[in-house]
């Protein structure tokens, strides 16, 4: 770029648009007369790079929430007229075309698949009503991720029965997570094309394993929800069975890593068995007692495909965390399985870990009453805590009151905490929790379970709990037993 | 790569998809009708019910139309002293409104069952010796009261693959009339001349025209009507015109007196109407292919006898599933006002179960204000009701929709999780026996209808003994 003429960057907080657009919008300023160079972009790491090494100057507080627009103009004279372009070309990209946008949209899915050839259908209608709509895609003959839970189970039978007769994929119902050629579902996090392949019963392990290979530099092309019941013995893994052949048959992928909550163990048999008949290898991550947690399942996975195991990242707080003077552990998690893994790895440490998904159900607590006087972890994303509101991911309130009720409980030894980012969780999930951590006046440790490109921000995320005083781990595993650590320590 | 999502649910769901840079369509979910989530289930998972419609809409479509004859009803039909035909669902004197009234007594006396109409009302109440039946049970349509008696001349439609054949009586025009309940003089002699003058004439002109240049098409009559602005049910204009071009050289060399080929020529001319008795069988014959398909969720009929709405599906045989008749909103000819209408009559709803009439109103602006509406609403419909069909008909297609097809193969689970009501382009008969036409409009079936029919297949599927479906009966809500 040349050093004569104006340079003009400007941030604008709050602005957003998808990088697409913002691409589009970049070349329309870049044809304007009198403009040598222009980026409209988001104030991601990525392309405060490629600012910088385009030659602008970008001011230091910067955040990928901040519309970052640089121009090169060849002298001042122009700047006004391409700063209107840059505006008429933000407004060009938000309006919307004219004709069938203008239609009123589809009422039905089968209406919405009309024209459609190679669509895939997300559901996420009242569980009761899921099934009729999941038909329709499968009428289609397309693919459906049923997000919606509280789908009676026969009815899930039923219509993984029929998919399967039509060699088509149900993923869920329940399924929060799935990525499928390369395009997340649900509540899925960023990851890079790659050489492994996720069969998962389970939405938050998924995303764990997701997160630890992201960090790993190892991309995933599918990660193809089946529903956490599907490894019920009601279901029998239908939907795990054809995921499993999906990936196989996909010769981008190299090694299958089958992910779930602990499975009934003759489905799991019968999964294990048809594994064995594939041609791509197949690791297991079947949480449960005495197995591996999914941390270990990663390095599993980065040792068969031959790739070094890299320090998960651990960011402790500027004052480091000692134990306090309460007694329990007190576990909030909004992911199910991140909350299964901490109690599996609590139980062989601590003992008996009461639950409103307990491992066993003489553990079971009642989440609407005060905890006991136990080691406790509450899922707040369980069917009976999200009715009639949205999911933790999306609506925080309830754990967040949760934890102001534990802060400030002195039988509290340690809290832990999982946040977890991608596509469709709330935008900046760490800032509230980070108001209640710091004036918690008990450790407090976070898995945090993201990538580097999930549009959360995750260095920030991370930063914002550590600043606050938590000490944040990349792997939930990793986290539940430094909290475990932290019990009973002077 | 997949390139498109459909989304049905939560919005931040497609946003997050949207956010990738990846086309999502999001559909607008709304719950279903009340009481019918485990009739839905049932139906969804029925083994049969996607080859069932397949082949009902099928049958629809593949069936054509031809005019072959024109003959009395007692002839073709059957019909005998004291019987008559009706518009709608079964009725009973009893319960008849005004207009189908009107048209009974005026039928009786056209028969010289009694010598007054007015005294056709001891005769209907003893109910001895006459004897009511809907059309649609003898292979019949009629446009408004329907009344259809021995001595009235019939069109008779076949389908050339089949043989097949429904009927239709001659149009009377507008205005006092009989099927809109009109008796009086001037109806019962403009009927008289129909069956002694009209009726032979066009019989004659029928078979000369089937012997020269074979059966005159009706389906493809109405492939071009809707082309030229005509919905075929409201407005038949350019249909009219058509078969009059068609069968007019037949009427001029039939022999007949020329004073009474051109009173034939003039009154099928001028009276815009006349072709809706054809649209009308020949949309039943297309219905009629889909009936009795097990399994299918189709309507195959929709009908009004002035009091109660009912619709036949294609799964359920000749069950009728009936609720009141609405009243319809739209203009009032002269005074009339809106206490002055009965509720919705007639069998000519036939026109929009087959696609067209209300469901094809974007082919026909010019009286989107005569039913109350504008043209952009006639499109809204046009495409509204493509949400609760199956398909589309390659053979009626709209120009204004870019030629796409008329909305075909109405289902009834559609209805019940939409909430989308078929919407009838229809005339409005005066409440009172002997009043006539009193205005046109729009109006829709009784909801309630559809979650009854709903609730029949749903049993029929669960009764066929798949056993997996019994599980699905759940308790509303």
């Amino acid at each position: 770029m040349s050093s004569d003429g104006l340079t003009h960057v400007e941030l604008r907080p709050g602005a957003y648009a998808d990088s697409v657009t913002l691409l589009q919008v970049s070349r329309t300023v870049q044809g304007i007369a009198g403009v040598t160079a222009a980026q409209v972009a988001m104030g991601t790491t990525l392309n405060l790079e490629v600012l910088t090494q385009m030659g602008f100057a970008v001011p230091p507080e910067a955040t990928p929430n901040d519309m970052v627009l640089a121009l090169h103009l060849d002298d001042a004279e122009g700047l006004d007229q391409a700063l209107a372009g840059v505006d008429a070309a933000l407004l060009a990209v938000n309006r919307p075309a004219a004709g069938p946008r203008d239609l009123a949209p589809p009422r039905t899915t089968a209406t919405g698949l009309r024209g459609v050839t190679d669509g895939i259908v997300l559901v996420s209608v009242p569980g009761a009503n899921a099934m009729v709509e999941a038909m329709d895609a499968l009428d289609a003959g397309c693919d459906v991720m049923v997000f919606s839970d509280n789908v009676p189970v026969e009815q899930e039978v039923e219509l993984k029965r029929v998919a399967s007769g039509r060699g088509l994929l149900v993923m869920g119902p329940d399924c929060g997570t799935a990525v499928v050629d390369g395009i997340g579902l649900g509540f899925a996090n960023v990851v890079q094309p790659g050489p492994v392949g996720i069969v998962a019963a389970s939405g938050t392990g998924c995303q764990q394993l997701l997160a630890l290979l992201d960090h790993a530099d190892v991309g995933v092309t599918s990660a193809l929800g089946v529903g956490g019941r599907d490894l019920s013995t009601a279901v029998g893994g239908v939907s795990t069975l054809a995921a499993l052949h999906r990936l196989d048959a996909d010769p981008g992928v190299e090694l299958v890593v089958m992910v779930s909550k602990p499975p009934a163990e003759t489905v799991a048999e019968k999964v294990r068995s048809r594994a064995s008949e594939l041609s791509t290898p197949v690791e297991f991550a079947l949480l449960g007692p005495g197995q591996p947690d999914l941390t270990a399942a990663a390095e599993s996975v980065l040792a068969r495909l031959g790739r070094a195991v890299p320090q998960w990242q651990v960011v402790a707080p500027t004052t480091p965390l000692t134990a306090g003077a309460g007694r329990w552990l007190r576990g909030l998690f909004v992911g199910g399985t991140l909350c299964d893994e901490a109690m599996l790895i609590a139980a062989t440490r601590l003992g008996p870990v009461h639950s409103n998904i307990p491992l066993d159900s003489n553990l079971a607590l009642d989440p609407h009453r005060p905890l006991p006087g136990k080691h406790t972890m509450v899922d707040f994303g369980d069917d009976a805590l999200t009715a009639g509101r949205a999911h933790p991911l999306i609506d925080p309130s309830l754990r967040l009151e949760h934890l102001a009720q534990v802060a400030a409980d002195d039988e509290t030894a340690v809290i832990l905490l999982d946040v977890v980012l991608g596509h469709g969780a709330e935008p900046d999930p760490a800032s509230a929790l980070a108001r209640m951590i710091g004036s918690a006046r008990r450790p407090v440790v976070v898995a945090v379970v993201g990538t580097r490109a999930d549009p959360q921000d995750l260095a920030q995320q991370v930063r914002l709990l550590a600043d606050a005083g938590a000490e944040v781990h990349l792997s939930n595993a990793g986290a539940t037993r430094r909290a475990i650590d932290l019990i009973g320590q002077p | 790569m997949t390139a498109h999502v459909v989304n049905v649910g939560a919005d931040l769901l497609a946003e997050a998809v949207s956010a990738q840079a990846v086309e999502v369509t999001r559909v607008d979910w709304r719950p279903p009708m009340p009481g019918t989530e485990g009739d839905l289930a049932t139906l969804a998972v029925d083994p049969i019910r996607r080859d069932a419609n397949v082949r009902a809409l099928a049958a629809l479509l593949r069936t054509t139309a031809q005019l072959v004859d024109v003959a009395p009803a007692s002839e073709v039909l059957g019909l005998q002293r004291g019987e008559f035909l009706h518009a709608g669902p079964p009725i009973e004197w009893a319960m008849a409104s005004g207009p189908l009234r009107g048209a009974l007594m005026g039928g009786a006396a056209l028969e010289d069952l009694v010598a007054d109409p007015e005294d056709a009302v001891a005769l209907f109440e003893s109910g001895t010796s006459v004897w009511l039946e809907p059309c649609h049970h003898r292979s019949t349509v009629g446009p408004m009261a329907g009344v259809v008696t021995p001595s009235m001349w019939m069109f008779v439609l076949e389908d050339p693959a089949t043989g097949r054949r429904t009927h239709c009586s001659l149009n009377e025009g507008l205005g006092k009339v009989l099927r809109y309940g009109a008796y009086g003089p001037e109806v019962l002699t403009r009927l008289r001349w129909m069956s002694e003058v009209l009726g032979p004439l066009l019989q004659k002109a029928v078979r000369t025209t089937v012997e020269d240049t074979g059966p005159v098409d009706v389906t493809g009559i109405l492939t071009q009507m809707l082309q030229m602005g005509d919905e075929a049910h409201n407005r038949n204009r350019a249909g009219t015109l058509m078969i009059l071009r068609d069968l007019g050289p037949a009427m001029v060399t039939s022999g007949a007196d020329p004073r009474d080929i051109a009173a034939g020529l003039k009154f099928v001319g001028g009276n815009d109407h006349f072709f809706l008795n054809l649209a009308m069988p020949a949309c039943k014959l297309a219905l009629d292919a889909a009936r009795g398909t097990t399994g299918s969720t189709i309507v195959v009929a929709m009908s009004r006898n002035g009091t109660e709405f009912g619709i036949q599906t294609a799964g359920t045989g000749d069950e009728w599933f009936t609720g009141p008749a609405q009243v319809a909103d739209g203009l009032y000819l002269g005074d009339y006002g809106p206490d002055d209408a009965n509720p919705d009559i007639g069998d000519s709803a036939i026109t929009e179960t087959a696609g067209i009439g209300g469901f094809a109103m974007a082919t026909a602006p010019a009286i989107v204000r005569l039913v109350g509406g504008s043209v952009p609403d006639a499109l809204a419909t046009t495409r509204r009701m493509h949400e609760i069909t199956l398909g589309e008909n390659p053979r009626w297609s709209v120009p204004a929709l870019e030629f796409q097809g008329v909305p075909s193969g109405i289902d009834v689970t559609r209805i019940c999780r939409t909430g989308i009501l078929p919407q009838i382009n229809t005339g409005m008969a005066g409440r009172l026996a002997g009043v006539g036409q009193v205005g046109a409009g729009l109006v829709t079936p009784p909801a309630e209808i559809f979650p009854k029919a709903l609730a029949r297949l749903a049993e029929l599927a669960r009764d066929r003994g798949e056993s997996h479906l019994r599980g699905f009966a759940l308790p509303p809500g």
